[in-house]
């Protein structure tokens, strides 16, 4: 990774667990002896509209807001929001996309238009994309709020930490009867996840 | 793996302030949520050693930790910035009376305006109420800074001003609670001394020489504190700065040599004065106002100006990137170019909103709307279109009054929710009733605070701390004003919501209409039916789109005739309120059991 630093932003929808999951990865930091910062914006997020947060680890961290163009790994939890925050990715960063559309209410109420062929927009936008079907996994495992935790066990392949490492945060920060079943999906999620070469 | 010490957890500014005024040992907490600030009294709440509480405003909330200080207690104050100029006026004079308990005031500035109607930059207040104040620039700073804080109240018997942005306040960070236990409680009490408590002329004079006198205590003091922290660099460049920009600034200027200011009023002007002699060229980073800028201009020194203005929104690596590049004389970066053309994901009323029914009669009513602070500033846009203005907390009130008095003419309603109302819509209700006004009050009560995160309010019947309390009904209050026309409606029931609106509109006199019902995202309400389209019925004339419910949703399927689209309802969505349904006239939205 570029510098000594890891930034990696998360985008998605209010009410899709972008929040846990950046927790989740700030807690994996601090278990690791890193520095951390992470930043995001409260207020609307919970009326339907995008969100965003971003996580920065490394042995000094200072701004907790990645510059555009600076993200090394763009976890998207919704393929119209990976587009949306493209710009945030630098040239060589990965693309990880939670294979998920969600209309906004422009779209379903016709003022504006939903984007046809998006899989191919998003292999068009991204060199290195790595489609996640993190929905479909957490539909198996019976409960679709799980996609958060799957794409962490996706993202988890790509960093030289530890598998007891995740395990350790997800249990630190998971209520304890949905620790099972996140723990299932950050399994599914690390075990599916085919990381496109760094 | 290294084992790391227990005593590190990642906290949120916010969050790292709650903590900070438990070690600091902070008794008495009150405040009003606003965003930013709002985590802080949350958070405060976990520690039942503090007696905390939601103040119906921050003037109020101002007022309760005077009190407590008065009373020798440490006491904690919090508020986003616009807040602050509802409390500024407590404010101002305790500056002259003094604290005998420690307070401090935390004021969450949102440049860029994430969640505000401004981005007024209260760095200003410091300077004009003649406190000291205080800028932590990470979570860590934050949780030190408040224990800090508080011993500087005590020291010098004044309020100190902690200053945080969004960007302070909301992000996360590792803090190493090392001090982290609770210190012994102040053993002060109140002592009666009416010259330092009582501002009457003949002792506010004598307060106001002592205040100066306070400063200059204050501004020696910031001379030699520890948070102002001098980085060495290589001497070429040297940067002032302070808060969230200190962080920015570090990482785009490496070789830079820095002066980060952790208390930024009163200024340590000599320290300033020998950094800029130390450095060839100077320059001030700082978000906001030049507030910062303009002291060190008025003590006479060179500030380098770059081209690139750093005034309006809120900084960021990239806009200090941009200024690096352009004192180091480099090309600067081209920015990457965000895709255009894709569909805005605007925020919304939730599905199943109780405001929404009440929005969409007064859109039909062709009412001018006054508007207020809260969720509802979202029926401003279309579909909805039914809020005309909006200033600040509980203002629609009074804005709809003068436009009446001023002959507007035609149906005038102002729209408050009813946290806002408590806020400060009671005194502006109350002036219409005396000045025989004729406009119509409609308050959205939603029994909570929804928009900062379902906050308890006088309304809901229980306080910060847990505990049952009175249910204050908002009609209760506008009859106990002398509101003769109080209705409280459904604004589920859309005929009985248009009818009355228009009855109250119409009407001569002040009137006050409750629409009541629970906030749906906030009282977690169970889905016990919903609604779906029938395509065949659908004639696809798009009345129901005209509520802007997030789980209408236009289908493929056309109408035959008329080659419009047809509606459908997003399962995942319809909380099943029914307005839809009243508001189509082929009978084509149908209840499907559950």
């Amino acid at each position: 990774m570029k510098k000594d630093i890891l930034n990696i932003s998360l985008v998605g929808v209010g009410g899709q667990g972008t929040l846990l999951a950046s927790e989740i990865l700030c807690h994996v930091g601090l278990l690791s002896g890193k520095d951390v910062k992470k930043s995001e914006v409260h207020g609307m997020a919970q009326r339907g509209g995008s969100v965003v947060s971003q996580v920065r680890v490394g042995n000094k961290v200072h701004s907790p807001l990645i510059a555009v163009g600076e993200t090394d790994i763009l976890m998207a939890f919704e393929k119209v929001e990976a587009l949306r925050f493209a710009h945030f990715l630098a040239p060589d960063g990965i693309a990880m996309v939670n294979d998920q559309e969600i209309r906004p209410v422009t779209v379903s109420t016709g003022q504006s238009e939903w984007p046809e062929d998006l899989d191919g927009k998003l292999r068009s936008t991204f060199s290195k994309l790595e489609l996640v079907p993190a929905l479909d996994m957490a539909r198996e495992l019976g409960n679709v709020r799980a996609v958060n935790v799957v794409m962490i066990g996706a993202l988890s392949k790509h960093l030289e930490i530890v598998d007891e490492v995740w395990r350790e945060a997800i249990t630190a920060l998971v209520k304890p009867r949905f620790l099972e079943l996140n723990l299932k999906a950050y399994e599914i999620g690390r075990a599916a996840a085919t990381p496109v070469p760094a | 793996m290294q084992t790391v010490a227990t005593n590190k957890k990642i906290l949120s500014g916010n969050e790292a302030i709650a903590h900070g005024a438990f070690a600091g040992g902070v008794e008495v907490a009150s405040a009003y949520p606003g965003t930013p600030s709002t985590e802080i009294l949350e958070n405060v709440s976990k520690f039942p050693e503090i007696y905390c509480e939601w103040a119906v405003n921050e003037k109020v909330g101002m007022e309760v930790v005077i009190g407590a200080s008065f009373a020798g207690s440490r006491s904690l104050t919090a508020m986003k910035h616009v807040g602050l100029n509802v409390a500024m006026d407590p404010l101002m004079t305790f500056a002259y009376l003094g604290a005998n308990g420690g307070m401090v005031v935390i004021s969450a500035d949102d440049p860029g305006m994430h969640s505000s109607q401004n981005e007024q930059d209260n760095r200003n207040v410091a300077k004009f109420a003649k406190i000291p104040m205080l800028e932590p620039s990470d979570s860590q700073e934050c949780y030190d800074m408040v224990q800090a804080a508080l011993d500087i109240s005590e020291e010098f018997k004044t309020p100190v001003l902690l200053r945080t942005t969004t960007r302070v306040s909301h992000s996360s960070g590792i803090v190493d609670l090392t001090s982290f236990e609770l210190k012994g409680r102040s053993d002060k009490k109140y002592e009666k001394d009416i010259t330092k408590t009582v501002p009457v002329p003949l002792f506010a004079r004598r307060m106001r020489v002592v205040l100066d006198e306070k400063l200059a205590g204050l501004a020696e003091y910031s001379e030699h504190s520890p948070m102002q922290k001098l980085e060495p660099g290589n001497g070429k460049v040297g940067i002032i700065t302070s808060g969230i920009s200190y962080q920015y600034a570090r990482e785009a200027f490496p070789e830079a040599s820095i002066l980060k200011l952790g208390m930024t009023f009163p200024i340590p002007k000599n320290m300033i004065r020998d950094f800029a002699a130390s450095v060839e060229k100077l320059y001030v980073i700082e978000e906001g106002d030049p507030y910062l800028e303009e002291q060190i201009l008025a003590m006479g020194i060179k500030i380098t100006q770059p081209e690139i203005s750093l005034r309006i929104g809120e900084l960021s690596p990239d806009r200090i990137t941009r200024l690096a590049a352009e004192v180091n004389n480099q090309e600067p970066l081209k920015p990457a170019q965000a895709i255009g053309d894709l569909p805005a994901r605007p925020p919304v009323l939730c599905p199943g909103c109780s405001h929404r029914g009440v929005f969409y009669a007064l859109n039909r009513l062709k009412a001018l709307v006054t508007g207020d602070i809260g969720c509802y500033s979202l029926g401003t846009f279309a579909p909805l279109s039914a809020m005309d203005t909006i200033v600040c907390m509980g203002a629609s009130i009074g804005n709809a009054h003068g436009l009446e008095k001023a002959n507007q003419g035609g149906r005038i309603a102002a729209v408050l929710g009813d946290s806002t109302f408590f806020h400060s819509g009671i005194t502006g209700l109350l002036n219409i009733v005396y000045n025989r006004g004729a406009s119509t009050i409609v308050v959205l009560d939603n029994r909570t605070t929804a928009m900062t995160g379902h906050q308890d309010n006088p309304g809901t019947g229980r306080t910060l701390m847990g505990k049952e309390t009175v249910e204050t009904r908002v009609e209760d209050i506008a009859k106990g004003l002398g509101v003769k026309r109080v209705r409280v409606i459904d604004p589920y029931n859309l005929d009985e919501t248009m009818n009355v609106l228009k009855e109250e509109l119409d009407s001569d006199e002040p009137s006050v209409v409750v629409a009541k019902r629970p906030c749906v995202l906030g009282a977690k309400i169970k889905v016990t039916r919903q609604f779906d389209v029938d395509s065949e019925a659908c004639k696809a004339c798009g009345a129901c789109l005209k509520l802007g419910c997030p789980a209408l949703e236009v289908a493929d399927s056309e109408d035959t005739d008329s080659k419009r689209r047809k509606a459908r309802i997003n399962p995942v969505l319809c909380t099943g309120c029914g307005m839809c349904v009243q508001v189509c006239k082929f009978d084509a939205i149908k209840e499907i059991k559950l």
